[in-house]
């Protein structure tokens, strides 16, 4: 299985991302962000977290219009799969990949801990390992995490299926609680929390392994020939 | 351009005595011109020349079989095998976080963390020690909140973990803040860069950010006292761009790879100036730079402003000409300022060209080796009196009215700020003892602190500086960590008093006894004088930053405490109760003796945590707040209750020296005691962890509640 991990100027945790998907067995590639094609053959693209751009302008809004991000998103057009993780959430909702914008959290603060989140579907790849309703840790690390979107959208979300993680105790204002939504074709998630922070035990918890080791198996599957 | 003419105002307006300017015509043998008066304030300020502490700086210890480089250089490194080497320095920021908080703590964070990647490291852990007035003080939650916000502003989004620290609030801070930031590096030891230029004619090469007239004169300003006109001095403050010094270290990094650098220096205090002149220095070279090439963000501006700006994310660079094209390559792929301003020549001047016109021309060599050096009167600090009557209280009353004080209340309020575990190698996050980060792919880790208790080098600066680094060597020990080497932050007041430099002396002559008898070399440091407002000096603060190895994972000591393990004490528990926390907390005292120090204890008893550690399940260190903050703090971070055998307010509150408190299951203790028994150290059975209570003696309060205190205090006090 091969990812590709999109490398903005300031991103910070792409090598804690591609760190994560090697560990479960996948091939991984770093992509410079101004590059305008993705490798040959990536089945993923890791958005990861930092601050792309310095955040200037507002989280995500400028790597949204990177030359990579046209790549990402024929990828992703194409059926290909996606993970965003925290300012790759914002990104994704920044190219409209994602309904959706994160603000502000609603203490105003940076706030790095672990959460409890609730997993609301068990019906991805990225979630599947889990099951709808586990609990699982995650560290969060944002101070842009609070999930807005119109009530509409947030119906539509809700109806289709599409909210794949809850805060069980939600830390910056979350509309609905939402930690991370997917997309309609259920192969784009983005979330706030940091699913390879929590990769091993020693970091302190391991929930995260599984939806790396998940989508490798999944893709590999998918890949197989019938 | 025309440039003012000298005169004696001038002269006093960049912190020059009379003498010192004399000193200066002497070497130059005619008048200075303004940017030459500049350049001369720059290099002989206190901050930049240690001109005060030197002669005291170099009694320390700084040498070990594991030390690769000592002070001197950007930061100290450290070998941790493997081919491996860990590079640290903690500076303060001090001046600039009270005048600007958000941007002066923002910019020491850069600061430092720019000292490290120069010779070549990967940062990879942060801290900070931070010093502030009485929260009660008008301007104390405001620095607070900016200090804060900047540390993790700046941090968080260059993308290093900070693991660690320390908040604390007195009178004596308010009105001079204290913001000391430290950060270690990973760095190979095949790879290491130095400042030293060599070859005659090689390109200097300016990179990152462009100069601007922030930060001009900031290092005079800050080797002066406040008065009341601080708010003119906000200027002087620079600002901080954390997206340009992760690319600047991102290019740095990956230039280094390339094998075209000679020699680098970052630009610190005194920018431009204080890094050419390092750079020829040390190499033994001449500098000319050509100022019309140096990249500028603002118009117009003079010789005398590029050489004195401190804007930020800036190095300057020796580089091979022959790998010029792929340097800048590097630099444009980042889309950083890459521009060749100036060479290194045979002869020992430091040129100044700004538009064909020479605007300093003076002997490089003399710019520091020729800075004044003093050995200022010093009067040692009289003996402590004797402590007075402590009235018994209640026990748990004691402990309430610690952690509800801010200064013992968690912390989390200030680390949930700080992004801790990015770079995903955190093992153990800030709040509890040292911070942990493994070293990436490998199964080592290494372990950071930072510590002082200013109350006890206030009454005892000797004994006082040897405890900020026993403290250091404990925290270490409990993680199961072996200590390396350390990092001093000396933060006084005016070295003019001689009580102030008795302060000074005392506490070094402690430091480099513990530092000698601990095996904890200091390899890099800052010294921040003239912390004072009106004359009102700050408690004396000589931070220490302490790094420790942790060989492999089963070294680790990071248990939690279980229902129905054992309270043990490692160490001799006398009662100390002079200078202590439960002393200035619940009766607003400061009296009394700071606790001694037997380096030979400390030594033994760290030994024999480290030696033992299968029998420990879970550790910390006693420091101030002794045994009953200890218990509780390992407790609650159990979510379990804890009993304690004594009432007597020495057991419980006493700060006495080279202790640890465990907590094992039986079979365990029995083992360690066996253990102390041959090793002769003392370990005495305290107590238990254990139900949802916490009790002293006869006295008792549900561990819910006094959590709630805990946790909540902090921010209250904030709000």
């Amino acid at each position: 299985m091969k990812a590709a991990i999109l490398v903005f100027p300031g991103s910070n945790c792409d090598r804690d991302l591609a760190v994560a998907f090697r560990k479960a067995g996948a091939d991984v590639s770093m992509v410079w962000h101004k590059d305008t094609e993705l490798p040959a053959g990536t089945d993923i693209v890791g958005v990861p977290g930092g601050f792309s751009y310095g955040d200037y302008l507002r989280c995500g809004a400028i790597a949204a219009q990177s030359p990579i991000t046209k790549a990402l998103r024929a990828h992703t057009e194409r059926g290909g799969y996606a993970l965003g993780v925290c300012n790759g959430f914002q990104v994704l909702t920044e190219t409209g990949q994602l309904p959706g914008a994160l603000l502000r959290n609603a203490g105003l603060k940076y706030i790095c801990r672990p959460v409890v989140l609730n997993v609301a579907t068990g019906d991805s790849a990225f979630t599947a390992p889990y099951g709808s309703g586990a609990e699982v840790v995650f560290p969060i690390a944002h101070h842009d995490g609070n999930y807005f979107a119109e009530p509409d959208q947030l119906a539509r979300l809700r109806a289709e299926d599409r909210v794949a993680f809850t805060y069980a105790d939600n830390p910056n204002g979350s509309a609905d609680d939402i930690a991370g939504i997917l997309s309609e074709n259920r192969r784009v998630l983005g979330l706030m929390p940091h699913p390879e922070r929590a990769a091993e035990p020693v970091q302190g918890g391991s929930d995260g392994a599984a939806m790396f080791a998940g989508l490798v198996s999944v893709i590999a599957e998918s890949a197989a020939p019938a | 351009m025309t440039e003012p003419k000298i005169t004696e105002d001038l002269i006093a307006a960049h912190g020059l005595s009379p003498d010192e300017y004399a000193r200066i015509l002497t070497i130059i043998e005619r008048e200075p011109t303004y940017t030459e008066l500049g350049i001369f304030s720059a290099m002989w300020n206190e901050h930049c020349s240690y001109k005060s502490s030197k002669k005291w700086l170099r009694t320390l210890p700084t040498t070990g079989p594991q030390v690769i480089c000592g002070p001197g250089e950007n930061a100290g490194i450290v070998d941790i095998g493997d081919g491996q080497a860990v590079v640290f320095k903690m500076e303060s920021h001090n001046h600039p976080s009270y005048i600007e908080p958000y941007q002066g703590a923002a910019t020491g964070v850069g600061g430092i963390l720019r000292d490290v990647f120069t010779m070549g490291a990967r940062p990879i852990a942060a801290m900070n020690s931070l010093s502030f007035g009485e929260i009660a003080y008008p301007k104390t939650r405001q620095l607070v909140h900016g200090v804060v916000e900047g540390i993790g502003g700046y941090g968080n989004a260059f993308g290093v973990p900070t693991v660690g620290g320390e908040v604390r609030f007195h009178p004596a801070y308010n009105g001079n803040c204290l913001v000391n930031a430290f950060a270690a590096g990973l760095a190979e030891t095949d790879s290491i860069f130095y400042s030293a230029a060599s070859g005659i004619a090689m390109p200097v090469v300016y990179l990152g950010a462009k100069t601007g007239r922030d930060g001009v004169g900031g290092a005079t300003m800050a080797s002066a006292e406040f008065d009341d006109s601080i708010e003119e001095k906000r200027p002087t403050v620079q600002v901080g761009d954390p997206f340009t010094e992760k690319r600047l270290m991102e290019a740095t990094l990956e230039l280094m790879q390339t094998g075209a650098v000679i020699s680098i220096q970052d630009m610190g205090a005194a920018g431009l100036t204080c890094s050419a002149v390092e750079m020829g220095d040390k190499g033994g070279l001449g500098v000319t730079l050509r100022l019309e090439d140096v990249p500028q963000r603002e118009e117009n501006m003079s010789a005398y402003e590029m050489m004195l700006s401190e804007s930020q994310e800036r190095m300057l660079m020796v580089l091979k000409p022959e790998l010029e094209d792929a340097a800048r390559a590097v630099f444009e792929k980042w889309d950083l300022d890459f521009a060749i301003v100036g060479e290194t020549t045979p002869d020992d001047r430091f040129v100044i060209m700004h538009h064909n016109q020479v605007m300093a021309d003076l002997p490089l060599s003399k710019l520091s080796s020729t800075a004044p050096e003093y050995d200022r009167p010093w009067q040692p600090t009289e003996a402590a009196e004797d402590l007075a009557d402590v009235p018994a209280i209640d026990p748990i009353d004691g402990l309430k009215a610690l952690i509800c004080s801010p200064n013992y209340a968690a912390k989390q309020w200030v680390y949930d700020q700080y992004d801790s575990q990015v770079m995903a190698d955190t093992v153990r996050m800030p709040g509890l003892g040292a911070g942990i980060v493994r070293v990436h792919g490998t199964g080592k880790m290494l372990a950071f602190t930072s510590d002082v208790t200013p109350r006890y080098v206030r009454a005892n600066p000797e004994e006082g500086g040897k405890q900020a680094v026993a403290e250091a060597y404990r925290n270490l020990t409990a993680v199961g960590a072996k200590p390396l080497a350390s990092t001093d932050n000396l933060n006084f007041g005016n070295p003019e008093k001689p009580q102030i430099m008795g302060q000074f002396v005392g506490a070094i002559k402690g430091i480099g006894a513990a530092c000698a008898a601990l095996d904890m070399p200091i390899v890099s440091g800052n010294v921040s004088l003239y912390n004072e407002t009106d004359g009102t000096g700050i408690l004396p603060t000589p931070t220490i930053g302490a790094v420790g190895l942790i060989a492999s994972e089963d070294q680790l000591i990071a248990g939690e405490v279980r229902d129905g393990h054992v309270a043990l004490v490692v160490g001799e528990t006398a009662g100390h109760l002079g200078q202590s926390a439960l002393l200035a907390e619940v009766f607003n005292r400061e009296d009394g003796d700071a606790p001694t120090v037997d380096l030979d204890a400390e030594r033994r008893n760290g030994d024999f945590i480290r030696t033992n550690r299968d029998w420990v399940t879970a550790c910390t260190d006693l420091a101030d707040g002794g045994l009953a903050l200890a218990a509780f703090e390992l407790a609650e971070a159990a979510g379990i209750g804890v009993t304690l055998d004594s009432s007597d307010m020495g057991m419980l509150f006493g700060e006495d020296q080279a202790r640890y408190l465990v907590a094992c299951n039986f079979d365990q203790a029995e083992a360690l005691m066996i253990a102390a028994g041959r090793a002769g150290v003392p370990v005495a059975s305290v107590g238990r962890f254990g139900g949802d209570m916490v009790r002293f003696d006869r006295s008792s309060a549900p561990l819910a509640e006094l959590s709630g205190l805990f946790r909540s205090a902090f921010a209250d006090a904030l709000g």
